[in-house]
């Protein structure tokens, strides 16, 4: 069980590592064998891990606000309430995500709170703005197209809460991809307006995309390390190859131009795209996209206005705990 | 100001007639109620469950991993625990 109580008292004395430990650690990864929450870990795995699923955490929960922008005006009630219906996953995976980084010993509260503070990261494409209802259509087909392909080899991460969470994640997710092509899929087939419309979305979207898989591996600096210990299965150029071979076919199916016309195919089948603007990837991770600042406006907006209810909770619990332990003396 | 910790429940669902309550993850809430409906709201969003546990965490006792020799392989050498550890003529048929 994932108790946080366990890991929190147990993390003191894990301060000098013995090289013994490592190596049969190391060993246990090797074997394909799952790392739970109250075996011995390195601390730099753990940090390592707590970084990245809190990450994940966060992005799940902003990633509701571009989104969210559009579901008092989706053009049907159909489209409404699947929209709804994929915010509210998006809250859920937020929260089995939590849990998850939660078992390496930091609380919820501390998590959040270092995102609200700003100091910890989210996704950069949630740092784009919604502008059309085509829009939520990329989103589903590109945005969660990409977020299931860098998902699925994270099912056999060698963490295994983290590997749990995301097999639930993957299962719910298949439902957002295919709820967006079919947006863009009637748009495509609609009027000319329409058409254009579900193009531009695209054109505004693609690199972004591509720049969700994270810098090149020329340059990354975690992969090297995420890779031995198995928490990372396919490299970021890897999983971007295979996320474009899989998305151009569907693309040319709409009838839809890749805002790319460099792009070539090689003898391989593979679809080579062309340089990505790394410059713009950087200026957004360190907070200046185009809605950075209204994203984290809007998570403190809306964390400041729940305090309350969580303090009502709190002392609603409390009372009522303080009546049972007084009943029990009579 | 740091928020406050609530908190944290772990949830069992049983997910059709018959089958036992099983382990699906955890949640925080402040009382037994809300963690009800938020383990309804979290867990459940596809007809996953007909029933739900929520259990305080801190109420649990975990078996030490870093002792799972003396705990478990006491079991291992016990082959005639086995029903394949005795031998039956074929004559006697399925037994």
């Amino acid at each position: 069980m994932y108790t946080q109580a366990l890991n929190t008292a147990e993390t003191d004395d894990r301060g000098l590592e013995d090289a013994g430990r490592a190596a049969q650690f190391q060993a246990r990864i090797d074997a394909e064998e799952r790392i739970e929450p109250n075996d011995w870990m390195p601390a730099a795995y753990r940090k390592t891990l707590t970084r990245q699923i809190s990450q994940h955490a966060h992005s799940e929960i902003v990633g509701m606000l571009p989104e969210g922008n559009w579901i008092t005006r989706a053009p049907s009630l159909r489209r409404k309430a699947a929209l709804l219906a994929k915010v509210q996953d998006e809250c859920g995976h937020g929260l089995y995500l939590y849990a998850a980084a939660e078992t390496l010993g930091t609380s919820r509260e501390e998590l959040v709170d270092a995102m609200l503070a700003g100091k910890a990261k989210y996704s950069s494409i949630f740092n784009y703005p919604t502008l059309t209802w085509a829009d939520i259509g990329t989103i589903g087909w590109l945005v969660d197209g990409a977020a299931i392909m860098n998902q699925i080899p994270l099912c056999r991460c060698s963490y295994g809460p983290y590997a749990r969470a995301m097999i639930r994640v993957c299962k719910e997710e298949s439902f957002h991809q295919r709820q967006g092509y079919e947006i863009m899929l009637t748009l495509c087939r609609g009027s000319e307006e329409q058409k254009a419309m579900a193009q531009d979305a695209l054109n505004r979207w693609w690199w972004p995309v591509l720049m969700m898989f994270g810098p090149p591996d020329s340059t990354s600096q975690h992969s090297d390390t995420s890779t031995k210990w198995k928490i990372k299965r396919f490299s970021n150029d890897e999983l971007r190859q295979k996320f474009v071979d899989a998305t151009v076919p569907q693309a040319q199916y709409l009838g839809l131009t890749i805002p790319d016309p460099g792009m070539t195919q090689d003898a391989d089948g593979h679809w080579r795209y062309s340089e990505i603007d790394w410059t713009e990837f950087k200026q957004v991770l360190a907070g200046n996209g185009p809605c950075n600042r209204d994203r984290i406006a809007a998570r403190r907006k809306a964390h400041a206005e729940g305090a309350w209810v969580r303090e009502a909770a709190a002392s609603y619990a409390a009372k009522r705990a303080h009546r049972q332990t007084a009943q029990a003396a009579e | 100001m740091a928020t406050p910790n609530t908190p944290l429940w772990e949830v069992f669902i049983r997910s059709r007639n018959g089958l036992a309550h099983k382990h699906v993850g955890s949640l925080h809430a402040s009382d037994a109620t809300m963690a009800l409906q938020a383990a309804r709201d979290i867990y459940t969003r596809r007809g996953e469950g007909l029933s739900i546990w929520v259990v305080p965490s801190t109420a649990i006792t975990a078996s030490d991993p870093t002792e799972k020799g003396m705990m478990f392989e006491p079991a291992e050498s016990k082959i005639y625990r086995h029903p394949t550890f005795y031998e039956v003529p074929e004559e006697v048929g399925h037994m």
